[in-house]
């Protein structure tokens, strides 16, 4: 995946698109519907289209209720950048919140720093699941970045079988 | 929304079209109120209305399971397509939920 982008012919940004919304749950329905709308030229598949949505509802609900600790402020923000490569998707999501001090223990599955919020610790797992690629950089105070990656519109290849 | 029925000593949840976090804390609050009140033994999750749903999903579940478990009640998942199935099974929740197909 990251070699896609890196090179010089296929790693050329076809379209973008960035957004900022206040950190509270509500706008979590928002960040899947942006997502699938700015994808929705690509025609990815039901599976494709359900994989994004579930993997930027994960990061997005990380940010709101670990990276500012469900406060639900209106000053607090979460970043959605967006680039598309070809059919390749890069969806960056990143707060300003306490970020991560162990990121290898966040993302240990059923791992969670919140087990009275009931929260099931699946949130990375499933973002790994996915997506093709995950990066996570966080530092503690300054906050936390997802970077994550997807080829989109697996159907491509009865294109080039011919 | 997601609606609630008691029947007999099963308390049936039909759960929204959309499972996140937003939605979960309202599922969870008013799934334990019928579980303390109405002494409810086990819980049926019915995802049939349901196209989308993310970890939060598995937390209700799990939550849910930790309630009722300890007095011997069992929890179902009905009407779970493919998609929800495998958000199930990737969490290993097969082990604690009895998983009724169709």
């Amino acid at each position: 995946m990251i070699e896609i982008i890196e090179n010089k012919e296929t790693g050329r940004v076809t379209n973008e698109m960035r957004i900022e919304f206040a950190a509270i749950s509500d706008n979590e329905s928002f960040a899947r519907m942006a997502i699938a709308a700015f994808i929705t030229p690509l025609n990815p598949t039901v599976e494709e289209l359900s994989d994004v949505k579930t993997a930027v509802s994960e990061a997005v609900t990380n940010a709101v209720i670990h990276g500012y600790e469900n406060k639900g402020s209106l000053e607090d923000k979460v970043r959605m950048n967006c680039r598309l490569f070809g059919d390749v998707l890069e969806v960056e999501i990143t707060d300003q919140g306490v970020g991560i001090s162990d990121i290898k223990q966040a993302m240990e599955p059923l791992y969670t720093s919140k087990p009275e919020l009931e929260r099931s610790g699946m949130g990375f797992a499933f973002m790994e699941a996915f997506m093709d690629n995950l990066e996570v950089q966080s530092e503690p105070d300054i906050g936390t970045s997802v970077k994550m990656y997807k080829k989109i519109g697996s159907s491509s290849w009865i294109d080039s079988e011919e | 929304m997601e609606d609630f029925k008691l029947i007999d000593n099963y308390l049936m949840i039909r759960l929204p079209d959309e499972i996140d976090h937003h939605k979960s804390v309202n599922i969870s609050a008013k799934a334990d109120r019928y579980i303390l009140s109405k002494k409810v033994g086990n819980v049926v999750f019915d995802f049939e209305r349901t196209t989308f749903m993310d970890s939060s999903g598995i937390g209700i579940i799990l939550g849910r399971y930790k309630k009722i478990s300890c007095f011997g009640g069992k929890v179902y998942a009905i009407n779970a397509d493919n998609r929800i199935r495998r958000i199930l099974l990737m969490s290993g929740l097969q082990n604690i939920v009895e998983i009724v197909n169709p």
